[in-house]
């Protein structure tokens, strides 16, 4: 299995749609791994983790695809990150930890430090999240969630909350637009999908509307992709407790709702969704987080795997 | 402005380059981008405002005993799109031409996302894309940002 040439994974935008399936294939073959059977794929492999911001689930994802697929991982914590972020540049902490490992797994601050990282790393590099720019393996895991639990074919999908901020919903509505998805934004005023991202997509030809009213769509979606609502973005508590309470999801705003639907969510949530949905068959984050492991080793073992041979 | 009146205001160049049809006030820019500053050793001429039949008024800039290179001359092409290039050898245009833009644009301009990591100590240049020349639409290589109008601003 190789990587189309690429040797990083760097923004969705380098993806094409056959590219995406074959990472989803990959990912589906390798999901009894992920649960736990025995693996060696990348046996003596090391994998250097680089985090210059807190991250939680990402980056145990990612040290557990590499454990499942045998390899080890290296650790720099925020705090290590951020003691070198001061007196080293980025190009040149990554020419030092390149030499140490197999591939690295970047997440920083800044826009663009994944590009950047890549152009200096003798090794493949991961693009973890970078600022508010790109998320590849979380749109690639949400794809694969939405492949396995509900259908990337003819795919009715509405993005709530934070549409303006979110790294996640770019992406993912960049990569939906692959698809063809009939795309629904549901946001509140001030916080709508950027116009550019919005001409994007249309461009690719794909259906987008945008509503600020969550009920008007909630019966006709199959997939309900909900977002945080950050309350730093709103100057006013009142104005902030109001909106979050208006895109709140609780079971009683899921009468009527196709039977097949999904509720996904990159996590953490606060309030956005209710606790009791968790119980509902629709609740389907939780399952989205795990499904992470198989798609990151999908990468790592297209990445780092094919170097063996 | 007829053309004797002309002739009295700029002396012609016997070597060098002659850079015509830059959009009025926009010759400092074009000299920035070249590069060309205190430290330049040749006899720059800049001419603003200039009565032009084509396009109402323009800017000139003539650099003596200089033959810029077409990549040089190329990233003007950001600014002054319509620009022409004259090769000046023993008083006499050896060479004509206009300006093409690059399909990428490396260390000219800066991102204009104050977050961009091109916009910090790195060792690293700016680099934008050309995504279309006209209208020009260029985006930075590094955090995808697009670059779309008030391009002389981001010059650095």
């Amino acid at each position: 299995m190789n990587m189309f040439g690429k040797r990083h994974v760097l923004s969705m935008r380098e993806f094409s749609r056959d590219e995406i399936d074959s990472v989803l294939d990959l990912a589906e073959s390798l999901e009894p791994y992920a649960r736990g059977g025995r693996c060696e794929a990348l046996s003596g492999k090391i994998l250097a983790l680089l985090f210059f911001e807190p991250s939680t689930r990402t980056r145990l994802s990612f040290e557990t695809a590499m454990m499942r697929l045998g390899g080890k991982t290296l650790n720099l914590g925020p705090a290590e990150g951020s003691a070198i972020a001061k007196g080293e540049s980025l190009a040149d902490t990554i020419r030092v930890i390149g030499g140490y490992a197999d591939a690295l797994v970047i997440r920083h601050p800044k826009e663009g430090s994944a590009r950047l990282a890549s152009q200096f790393s003798p090794v493949p590099v991961l693009n973890a999240g970078d600022g508010a720019g790109h998320h590849p393996t979380q749109t690639l895991l949400d794809l694969y969630t939405i492949r396995k639990e509900s259908s990337l074919d003819d795919l009715k999908i509405a993005l709530v909350g934070d549409l303006k901020y979110g790294r996640t919903v770019h992406s993912l509505a960049y990569a939906l637009a692959l698809y063809g998805a009939d795309i629904t934004l549901v946001s509140p005023p001030t916080l709508e999908m950027p116009a550019p991202i919005k001409a994007d997509l249309e461009g690719k030809g794909t259906m987008v509307r945008e509503t600020h009213d969550l009920d008007s769509v909630i019966g006709e979606v199959d997939v309900l992709y909900v977002t945080r609502i950050q309350r730093e973005r709103f100057p006013d508590p009142y104005e902030y407790s109001k909106v979050a309470k208006s895109y709140r999801i609780a079971p009683e705003n899921l009468v009527g709702v196709r039977d097949g639907l999904i509720i996904m969510h990159p996590l953490p949530r606060v309030n956005e969704i209710a606790p009791e949905v968790d119980e509902t068959r629709h609740a389907l984050y939780f399952k989205q987080s795990f499904y992470g492991v198989p798609v990151r080793m999908a990468l790592l073992k297209m990445l780092i795997g094919d170097r063996l041979e | 402005m007829n053309k004797t009146e002309m002739k009295l205001k700029v002396t012609p160049i016997g070597n060098g380059t002659v850079i015509d049809h830059i959009p009025a006030g926009q010759a400092l820019n074009v000299l920035k981008i070249l590069g060309i500053d205190k430290t330049t050793e040749a006899t720059i001429s800049v001419l603003m405002n200039v009565t032009s039949k084509r396009s109402g008024k323009k800017d000139v800039v003539k650099v003596e005993d200089r033959e810029l290179k077409e990549e040089e001359v190329n990233k003007i092409s950001l600014i002054a799109p319509g620009a022409t290039i004259n090769i000046i050898r023993d008083c006499r245009v050896v060479e004509k031409r206009t300006v093409d833009m690059p399909d990428l644009i490396v260390g000219v301009l800066r991102c204009p996302n104050p977050s961009c990591i091109s916009n910090t100590d790195e060792p690293i240049k700016s680099q934008l894309i050309v995504k279309s020349k006209n209208p020009v639409v260029l985006r930075c290589v590094y955090c995808e940002q697009p670059i779309v109008e008030n391009i002389a601003d981001y010059l650095i």
